[in-house]
């Protein structure tokens, strides 16, 4: 809105009009502070209560750091394949009309409508040793759940939208002329691919990668039906925490929780930088 | 290397949007395919580009069959309306695109490639852009840049979809021009689409009339002006005052109409319809005159006159206003003398002698 469109400057409003804003600030500025800062704050010192030394021999604790690297490999197993398949996913929304098309659009959505552990539930009932497929992995001696397999897969179907999400409204909104113009002047599929489509969408591909990857190292509820909590095997760092934590470890468990916010954290700002660049 | 196209057809759906077309298109051809929208013009260039497909027809190029070939394998080209330019490319990167994508054995090494960029450069008249984004451009510029994107590829034929429809009427005359000193220099065969006849007439060696999917016309830009061949294309370039007429002996006759600057026409005796150019109706004050004068506007160079004539037949004219004909003044009666306008047998269809709204009600259709 222009300066001239409003009649009454800040300075010149009524003393009531005035102090509405301030209220809703301030209003804001506390629930902030009360939900989120000071509980973070506190994991943080809770933490480092007991000094430097001891956060140190609790995080490399050897439950705690296996559950960290069990952590980052599901992580760095389902990111890619999430970034594939929203892709691909989002190529094939966009650009193609196809039957199912529509109906493709409302499954992808799926995992963000229903509770990650009913997704858990469905996959122990599938795989499962009286599941559907259960006996047939059993007589052939593969391991789905309670192990790495069962977590990733579970954390990829939590985490599937998030790319294809960002992706795809860009991808639309974008149209498919230059790749159109690109195909003209001789540019193979996968050049196009590489040299046009992809520079296009980078912003919001790295974005939803990083959304991904931040609900991947977080995700508790389905991969706590999967993981069936083997300490040491299957614990996944937000298992691990509630684990400590039922144990009364309350410094292992706000140091590993220290840990995990630290990543979030360092997502978040990553996150943040990438949206100023868009 | 010669086009030719042999009846193709398209249908969307239900749909017919190209219903047989037969063109052939020689080497070094500037052609523009001028239609409203909807009349298929865009289909049938996207169809020779490879990024549409024909439903039944032949396309050949130099005695090849093009429908066997990919669209990344005829080079063509493409220019869009809106430019479609790389937009993380700067403008000597988009210009090089087609050079560097091709297969390895053929890829001209890089230096050769800058070479042939900054060359392109000079002969479009925008070496100074070089290093610019796209976004950084005016409209014209970026159309010049996807122009020189196209020809990096020393495409077989160039084909643009409404290359200046994006773009203000100062700007397009500008690029009309260039484009068609690009073409002259060049020689490369090119077919562009377009709605503004003005753009068709000054531009195309051949102009190619299309309506509903078929083609209505093919002709150097002159003889389709003063020979439309159908009532379709009439009304597309504006012969849009349509007058209900009896022929006798190859003359118009009709109350209020003086036919005698027309030719005589060899035509059977019978009803048929005038089709004119509102600029080439002259008024004569006239007190027995058939038609009245209901309306007199200027739009400073012109001044444009409505008549009514007899049996509801309203007709338009208009006449240089400094010209100054006393008495053309609303209520004043006068006749009608054309001075060119084309004949077709029968009468009209429904008497709407100004054709104007019934070519938007097409356009509205489509």
């Amino acid at each position: 809105m222009s300066a001239h469109a409003d009649p009454a400057p800040a300075a010149l409003a009524p003393r009531e009009s005035r102090l509405v804003p301030r209220l809703l600030i301030g209003l804001a500025l506390l629930l902030t502070a009360v939900f989120v800062v000071v509980p973070m704050a506190y994991i943080f010192h809770r933490a480092f209560a007991a000094g430097y030394a001891v956060f140190l021999t609790n995080i490399t604790e050897p439950n705690t750091l296996h559950a960290i690297w069990l952590t980052v490999l599901t992580a760095v197993i389902v990111l890619p394949v999430n970034i594939a398949f929203g892709v691909a996913a989002a190529w094939a929304i966009a650009r193609f009309t196809f039957p199912g098309r529509k109906a493709l659009l409302v499954l992808i959505e799926i995992p963000f409508s229903i509770s990650p552990i009913i997704a858990g539930i469905c996959y122990l009932l599938l795989y499962g040793r009286n599941g559907l497929i259960g006996p047939y992995l059993l007589a052939n001696d593969i391991q789905i759940l309670f192990a790495l397999p069962g977590i990733v897969m579970v954390t990829m179907f939590v985490t599937a939208p998030f790319v294809v999400r960002e992706v795809l409204p860009l991808m639309q909104a974008q149209g498919s002329e230059q790749e159109q113009a690109a195909l003209t002047l001789g540019a193979s599929g996968w050049q196009i691919f590489r040299r046009v489509t992809l520079p296009n969408i980078r912003w919001a591909l790295l974005y939803g990668a990083v959304l991904c990857g931040a609900r991947a190292v977080g995700e508790f509820g389905g991969v706590s039906v999967v993981a069936g909590k083997i300490r040491g095997q299957t614990n996944t760092l937000p298992l691990q925490i509630e684990l400590l934590f039922q144990d009364l470890n309350v410094t292992g468990a706000f140091a590993a929780a220290s840990t995990l916010t630290l990543i979030a954290l360092v997502v978040l700002v990553l996150k943040t930088l990438m949206e100023s660049r868009r | 290397m010669t086009m030719t196209i042999r009846n193709l057809t398209r249908r969307f759906g239900q749909t017919e949007v190209l219903r047989g077309i037969d063109l052939t298109v020689e080497k070094g051809e500037l052609v523009a395919l001028l239609g409203p929208s909807g009349s298929g013009k865009t289909t049938l260039l996207r169809i020779i580009s490879g990024l549409d497909w024909p439903d039944a027809g032949q396309l050949t190029v130099a005695g090849g069959d093009w429908l066997a070939k990919k669209a990344e394998e005829r080079r063509t080209g493409f220019v869009f309306q809106h430019y479609a330019l790389f937009p993380h490319m700067k403008v000597r990167d988009n210009i090089a695109f087609g050079l560097t994508v091709l297969p390895r054995d053929r890829r001209p090494p890089p230096v050769q490639i800058r070479a042939r960029v900054a060359e392109l450069l000079q002969f479009l008249q925008i070496p100074h852009l070089a290093d610019r984004y796209p976004s950084e451009l005016s409209g014209g510029q970026r159309q010049r840049v996807a122009l020189g994107r196209a020809l990096a590829i020393d495409p077989e034929v160039l084909l643009l979809d409404e290359p200046f429809g994006a773009l203000d009427a100062q700007v397009r005359r500008d690029l009309r021009r260039w484009l068609r000193e690009v073409h002259d220099a060049t020689g490369t065969t090119t077919i562009f689409v377009t709605h503004d006849q003005e753009e068709a007439f000054e531009l195309a060696d051949r102009v190619v009339v299309m309506g509903a999917g078929q083609i209505e016309q093919i002709g150097r830009p002159d003889e389709i002006y003063d020979h439309p061949a159908s009532p379709f294309t009439a009304r597309f370039l504006g012969l849009t005052v349509e007058i209900p007429v009896n022929l006798r002996a190859g003359r118009i006759e009709a109350p209020g109409l003086d036919g005698s600057a027309l030719s005589r026409r060899a035509m059977a005796d019978g009803p048929a319809t005038l089709f004119l150019r509102p600029s080439d109706i002259t008024p004569v004050p006239d007190p027995e005159g058939a038609f009245r004068i209901t309306e007199a506007v200027s739009t400073g160079a012109l001044l444009r006159l409505r008549l009514e004539g007899p049996a509801d037949c309203i007709a338009e004219a208009e006449l240089p206003r400094r010209a100054g004909v006393p008495g053309l003044i609303p209520g004043q009666r006068v006749r009608l003398r054309p001075e060119a306008g084309q004949i077709f047998p029968g009468g009209p269809g429904p008497v709407q002698a100004a054709a104007v709204p019934s070519l938007k009600t097409k356009e509205s259709l489509q």
